[in-house]
């Protein structure tokens, strides 16, 4: 993947760790403030990298990195995630 | 709205395996894959799917790929376009047989999905491979009776490039579907080859005035050029839903 996709392909790496649906609970950026579901945010990633920016400020809300024995989640990118229930 | 997700074996990322029980091409470069997928309980339209492969020395490459069905059921279609270059989609396209075994999680993703309770008018606009999900929610609309007014612009570089040309040739009474040729446009055909314009969609699409909800999907800088063009033309940003797929 040199080009990037819409936070609706985190879908499935996510599935791994959450039992909702990650694409459609939504982040407050801490950069701009811009609220929106994840899947609206844009997603830059090599096949374990995943960089998620927000659409509105290209800041970067979130990066997971996978390896064979762990996952890591940066998160300091948004204030707040809401899932729906 | 991914279905339930329960923890164990019936988690939504769970990888499944799946077998290949029929293959049809569809283009010079694509063809559809149906497959059984054990306990993959149905799927709404515009819904995807991982794909893992697993190479012998434990290498795996997971894609992502639409779902063309939508609705009940174990029984799952989808439509991969060959990139020559790929790591993936050759593999799908060239070799894998009737059969064959195939790796994969899901149904994902609530978002970028259409369900026939929805009333309003939906303008879907596909590039490419990108009729795959879209696919499913003409299907969806047309299972379901729904009586949303429904339109597609499908825009492939010729006629033989395109994906369902038989069942969009012939559209149910609620859809109508406006072709895009970019490369080359059958003779006699009124528009010159070329790719899709602000005027397409002002022609074609339904109007901004609708507010109607507009899906756009296919090759990252399509649905790019796609989104800005709607949003110019006065469609709200909310209702315009994107899936890109990656690459130019
Ligand atoms: C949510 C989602 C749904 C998708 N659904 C479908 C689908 O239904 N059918 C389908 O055919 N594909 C679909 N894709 C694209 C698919 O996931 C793969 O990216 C594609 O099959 C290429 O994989 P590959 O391993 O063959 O190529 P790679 O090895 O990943 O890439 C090979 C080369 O092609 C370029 N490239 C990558 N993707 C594209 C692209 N889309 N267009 C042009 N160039 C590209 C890369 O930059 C690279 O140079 C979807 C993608 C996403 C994110
Ligand atoms: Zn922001």
């Amino acid at each position: 993947m040199t080009e990037h996709v819409d936070g609706n392909a985190l879908a499935g790496p996510l599935s791994d760790l959450f039992t909702f649906d990650p694409t459609t609970a939504s982040a407050r950026c801490a950069g701009c403030g811009d609220v929106s579901v994840l899947a609206r945010a844009m997603v830059y990633g090599e096949p374990d990298t995943f960089v998620v920016r927000c659409a509105h400020c290209d800041d970067v809300l979130m990066t997971i990195v996978q390896t064979r024995d762990r996952f890591c989640i940066e998160l300091r990118g948004m204030t707040w995630l809401k899932i729906p229930r | 709205m991914t279905g339930t997700s329960e923890a164990g074996d019936g988690r939504i990322g769970n990888w499944k395996v799946g077998v290949v029980t029929s293959i049809r091409r569809e283009s010079a470069s694509g063809r559809s894959i149906t497959i059984d997928v054990p306990r993959w309980g149905g799927n709404i339209a515009g819904q995807h799917t991982d794909v893992r492969l697993t190479a012998a020395n434990g290498y795996t490459a997971v894609r992502s790929y639409s779902v063309a069905s939508a609705g009940a059921g174990d029984r799952i279609e989808l439509a991969v376009d060959r990139l020559p270059t790929g790591e993936v989609s050759p593999y799908l396209v060239d070799t894998l047989r009737e059969g064959d075994e195939l790796e994969l999680r899901g149904p994902l993703g609530g978002w970028f999905v259409w369900t026939p309770q929805q009333t309003e008018s939906v303008q879907l606009i596909g590039g490419g491979s990108g009729i795959v999900p879209l696919m499913a929610m003409i299907r969806s609309h047309e299972a379901s009776g729904s009586t949303a007014p429904f339109r597609l612009l499908y825009s492939v570089r010729t006629p033989l490039d395109a994906f369902f040309r038989a069942e969009l040739e012939s559209p149910s009474a609620n859809l109508e579907v406006t072709w895009i040729f970019t490369r080359g446009a059958p003779s006699g055909w009124s528009r010159p080859a070329g790719r899709i314009t602000a005027a397409d969609l002002e022609a074609h699409g339904f109007p901004a005035a609708l507010s109607p909800t507009v899906f756009v999907c296919g090759p990252t800088g399509f649905v790019e050029t796609v989104a800005s063009a709607l949003v110019a033309l006065g469609h709200e940003p909310n209702r315009v839903k994107t899936e890109r797929f990656g690459g130019a």
